[in-house]
């Protein structure tokens, strides 16, 4: 029964070795001079201006946990999505119901002004 | 399950698993944790259930830690300096987890009855279909035997959302 | 065993092999197409022996040279390892997404029947979507690993957009796993195969039409690329979360850029247009809706559906770049706001009405 991953397993192979020696080309074939210079920060030519850690928005956070949440929805759709016509218009009240929920979720969200200003 | 397949993946997923908490930089906790959820999801490939290691991927490596990379960068986590607690502590800690150690052997090696099954009076395991992980039969059994179990987890979802707006709203006010 | 790692390795190895290419011939359309479309003359100073083939020594073997000798400094008071890893991890995942995608149908040789596809599961468009989620990653890493404000501000926007626009990706894929019913990408492809009325073919654009307007456009917001590339922000951030990559490092990142666009184009060939299907192309030949049959031999109708596929995986790229090069940057907010409000809403009732309408048609 593994047998039929064999080709995920040489593909995941090939492109690490890939990717790798793509990494280690660009060590081998590079010149290597470093100043102090070159290890500033970029910022257009301005000295760089503070530290780069500084607080964040935390709508970013509110952004990620939406996301999960209606990842989770979308985890669920794809098996309903597979069976719905056996499943017939009792499977398509549950998933009616469930969407419904959710659609709940994201109206309160939008309501609420977790949505504005990203 | 071929057995040598499975003992380089345990190996693999326990070193990964030593990463995540021995790390002092969080970034790179998160990075392992990564690693190993991918490493769990391959475990479960080699289980026949296609399905939930494809999810497990999605979900878990593919949204919930990158919440906690978000967070860790939203919170400019540093590096924690890697130092021993007090005595008293490490050998708590060192009792504790010897008992869990050797309950997890004692039940690994004569699981508890749990039904009343063929099954469970010899031993063995059920030979499955085989189509058992597939996403066909995983959502016919969902969507019929465990459909409450389902509707459940939307309000759990909603509850989620709400809770989570609430906390993040409420330093703005 | 190791006639199929042979065999798996041999696609696979030619897969990456035209990703490679695919890539190159991308890059080839942003500089030299994009020029033209604007007027204007782009890049014509590299040769070969005289030949300068409208750019393409330029892109395909001047740029990556370029980019592979080029010094590869690392900023201080970065993480090295994260700095060498952000790069890699963004550059993994759309390799191994696009060996997922169907580029033939079976080839008879040996005694054998190859599927023609680098990665047959049967769970594949899943395996898709968890590559395109793990390669979020690669943009946060890159922002968080540059030490530099500017860097860590367009990883983390650009890391809310891809997660904002994968939910409307995923559900426009969720339609057409309802029409095929089935999660294998091969099977959708074949399912691709018969003809509505005797005479069309039955493309997924012509029963979910709605659902390729929002996977494009999701498709286009995921890989960052004009009118969603404010993480890039070209004339704001300079780069945004690759600033401080050089060398190498920077090659890779931008070929995930046009690798992406493979991807994306790829699974809209395959979902919504028929993959590697030839209209009218059975396994034996041509068979034409009047009657008219025209045999062939096995290995050119394999030869065509291959080339078939090649082409329209081009021309899908090709919409994309002609898409960039038309359109203005849109606003973050105004991204965010069309990700949240727009496409997530319209494609759950998209998967509602796709599901009443099948229902409906069973009954």
């Amino acid at each position: 029964m593994a047998e039929q991953y064999l080709p995920a397993l040489v593909t995941f192979c090939l492109a690490g070795g890939l990717v790798a020696t793509f990494a280690v080309l660009g060590k081998l074939l590079g010149p290597q001079r470093s100043t102090p210079l070159k290890g500033d920060a970029f910022e257009c030519g301005n000295p760089p201006s503070g530290s780069a850690r500084e607080r964040f928005p935390v709508r970013f956070y509110l952004t990620a946990i939406l996301f999960i949440v209606f990842d989770v929805e979308v985890v669920f759709l794809y098996p309903w999505a597979v069976v719905f016509r056996q499943l017939g218009w009792f499977g398509f009240a549950e998933m009616l119901v469930f969407v419904a929920v959710l659609a709940i979720a994201l109206l309160y969200v939008w309501k609420k002004g977790a949505l504005e200003w990203e | 399950m071929h057995p040598v397949l499975f003992l380089i993946l345990a190996a693999l997923l326990i070193v990964s698993a030593l990463c995540v908490v021995l790390q002092p930089s969080p970034v790179r906790s998160a990075l392992s944790l990564v690693v190993t959820l991918f490493l769990m999801a391959v475990t479960f490939l080699l289980l026949d259930a296609q399905l939930v290691a494809a999810l497990q991927v999605v979900v878990y490596a593919g949204a919930i830690v990158v919440l906690f990379l978000f967070v860790i960068m939203l919170l400019n986590l540093r590096d924690e300096p890697r130092a021993l607690a007090r005595l008293g502590t490490q050998a708590t800690a060192l009792v504790l987890g010897s008992l869990f150690l050797l309950a997890l052997i004692r039940f690994l090696v004569t699981p508890p009855k749990l039904s009343a099954s063929a099954s469970a009076a010899t031993g063995m395991a059920t030979p499955v279909s085989a189509d058992f992980g597939s996403a066909q039969v995983l959502a016919e059994r969902l969507f019929t035997h465990y459909l409450l179990a389902f509707e459940v987890t939307s309000v759990l979802l909603l509850v989620a959302i709400i809770g989570a707006v609430v906390l993040a709203k409420r330093k703005l006010v | 065993m190791w006639v199929e790692i042979g065999i798996a390795a041999i696609k696979t190895g030619a897969i990456l092999g035209v990703v490679m290419a695919l890539a190159g011939v991308f890059g080839w359309f942003e500089r030299k197409v994009s020029a033209y479309m604007q007027d204007r003359v782009g890049a014509n100073r590299c040769s070969v022996f005289g030949f300068a083939g409208a750019g393409l020594i330029n892109t395909i073997m001047a740029d990556p040279l370029k980019f592979a000798t080029k010094e590869d400094f690392v900023p201080a008071g970065v993480d090295r390892l994260l700095h060498t890893l952000a790069p890699c991890v963004n550059f993994f995942p759309v390799l191994v997404a696009f060996a997922a995608i169907p580029f033939g149908d079976v080839l008879e040789a040996g005694g054998r029947s190859i599927n023609l596809q680098a990665v047959p599961l049967n769970v594949g468009v899943l395996y898709i979507l968890a590559m395109v989620s793990l390669s979020v990653y690669g943009v946060v890493l890159g922002g968080w690993a540059s030490n530099n404000r500017f860097s860590l501000l367009g990883g983390i926007r650009g890391s809310a957009q891809m997660i904002s626009y994968e939910l409307a990706m995923g559900l426009s894929i969720v339609a057409m796993v309802m029409t095929y019913g089935t999660l294998d990408l091969q099977t959708m492809v074949r399912a691709q195969g018969h003809l509505i009325g005797g005479w069309l073919p039955a493309w997924g654009v012509l029963y979910q039409p709605l659902a390729f307007l929002l996977f494009l456009t999701a498709g286009m917001a995921e890989t960052k690329r004009s009118p969603f590339d404010l993480p890039e922000g070209e004339s704001e951030l300079v780069a945004g979360y690759f600033i401080e990559f050089s060398g190498v490092k920077y090659l890779m990142f931008f070929m995930t850029d046009f690798i992406e666009v493979a991807v994306v184009a790829g699974l809209l060939t395959t979902m919504f247009f028929g993959g590697w299907q030839v209209p009218y192309l059975m396994r034996d030949g041509f068979h034409f809706p009047l009657g008219v049959t025209v045999a062939l031999p096995h290995l050119l109708v394999v030869a065509l559906q291959i080339v078939s596929f090649l082409l329209k995986v081009v021309f899908f790229g090709w919409l994309q770049c002609l898409i960039r090069w038309t359109l203005p940057r849109i606003r973050y907010d105004q991204l965010m706001g069309l990700g949240w409000k727009g496409l997530l809403p319209v494609s759950l009732a998209n998967v509602l009405a796709t599901a009443v309408v099948i229902l409906a048609w069973q009954a």
